[in-house]
């Protein structure tokens, strides 16, 4: 069966993020008030060919913590769809 | 300028590294019989000790070192560091490095998000590294700094760790980029493998205005010597001539 996959990789809570202040910060500059806590992060979408969603995660994650995100400064959020979702 | 009596010590070479000739001609120099290795090889025991230049391995694709810690070379570069012999990552080396657990910490983004190409006063903070061992605490070197993602971060527990044990070689006189600590260079435990942002090998003749990166170098060198002393000079294994690295 095939899974499709989103892994979402942000900075652990406490390390800072350039990114998300130098956006933060031009926003009022925009006009948009009242927009706090703005985090840079990236996301990644893929199949994974797997018996049953147990095993599918199993994949992810293994592939989130070899790979995809650095553990000394991100976090990996894997959510894995339905059966048959991927198209 | 090519003497081949020196220590052996390796400069690994992957797609997209770009200062490894600048890096065998500056420990060269300083007395090293240096020689590029590809990163396809899966021994260093030609080597002594082992450089790590900069550039963009493998484009920096996914994160600066994220993929070449998995290039074949990187299993000898952790025996090499696991054996206490001298291991050096400059910039993307670093980067590396970190990303391959050999180092502590992580490189971020510039604080600013400003790609930045300058000269930077540091000051030797430890001469606990086989790269510090010359200098005095306290020593400023004036040093090219060439990155984008050279802010260095850990969590605050690794931070004073690192200050308490002397494994915080070099800080920056004026932070550059936002790194904590405005550390520019640490050093594992042992001190054998050491990382850091600037590029030593850029300030290692009047040419390039400026000398202080052989303070730095010398004492990698002589750190590589005292390998080569002790254990004899291991046998020819792997060269790469710097030919075969642009053909490839």
């Amino acid at each position: 069966m095939k899974f499709a996959v989103t892994v979402e990789v942000s900075g652990l809570e406490g390390i800072s993020d350039p990114e998300g202040q130098t956006i933060e910060r031009a926003l009022p500059l925009l006009g948009f008030e009242g927009v706090e806590h703005m985090r840079v992060g990236k996301m990644f979408r893929f199949e994974v060919e797997a018996p049953d969603a147990a095993a599918a995660r199993e994949t992810s994650d293994r592939l989130s913590a070899t790979l995809l995100a650095n553990p000394v400064i991100e976090r990996a959020d894997v959510r894995v769809g339905e059966p048959g979702t991927a198209g | 300028m090519t003497p081949s009596t020196g220590p052996r010590i390796g400069v690994v070479v992957f797609p997209g590294s770009n200062c490894e000739h600048d890096v065998v001609l500056a420990l060269r120099h300083n007395g090293a019989d240096a020689q590029l290795v590809w990163h396809g090889e899966r021994s260093l025991a030609d080597f002594v000790a082992v450089v790590v230049p900069g550039g963009f391995a493998h484009g920096d694709y996914l994160r600066p070192g994220a993929i070449a810690r998995f290039s074949p070379v990187m299993g000898a570069v952790r025996d090499h560091a696991a054996k206490g012999l001298p291991v050096l990552g400059i910039c993307n080396g670093f980067q590396v490095l970190t990303e391959a657990g050999l180092l502590p910490g992580a490189l971020r983004r510039n604080a600013g998000l400003r790609f930045l190409c300058t000269t930077v006063e540091c000051e030797v903070a430890s001469p606990r590294s086989v790269l510090t061992a010359g200098s005095h605490v306290g020593t400023r070197l004036e040093l090219p700094i060439n990155h984008f993602e050279g802010n260095f971060t850990c969590d605050r527990g690794t931070m004073s760790r690192l200050f308490d044990r002397g494994q915080v070689i070099l800080t920056y006189a004026y932070n550059p980029n936002g790194s904590m600590g405005s550390i520019a260079g640490v050093t594992n435990e042992r001190g054998n493998v050491v990382g850091l942002m600037p590029h030593p090998e850029r300030a290692s003749d009047p040419l390039l205005g400026g000398e202080d990166g052989n303070r730095l170098l010398a004492s990698f060198v002589s750190a590589a010597s005292l390998v080569s002393e002790e254990s004899g000079t291991p046998a020819a294994e792997t060269r790469l001539e710097p030919g075969r690295v642009k053909a490839s």
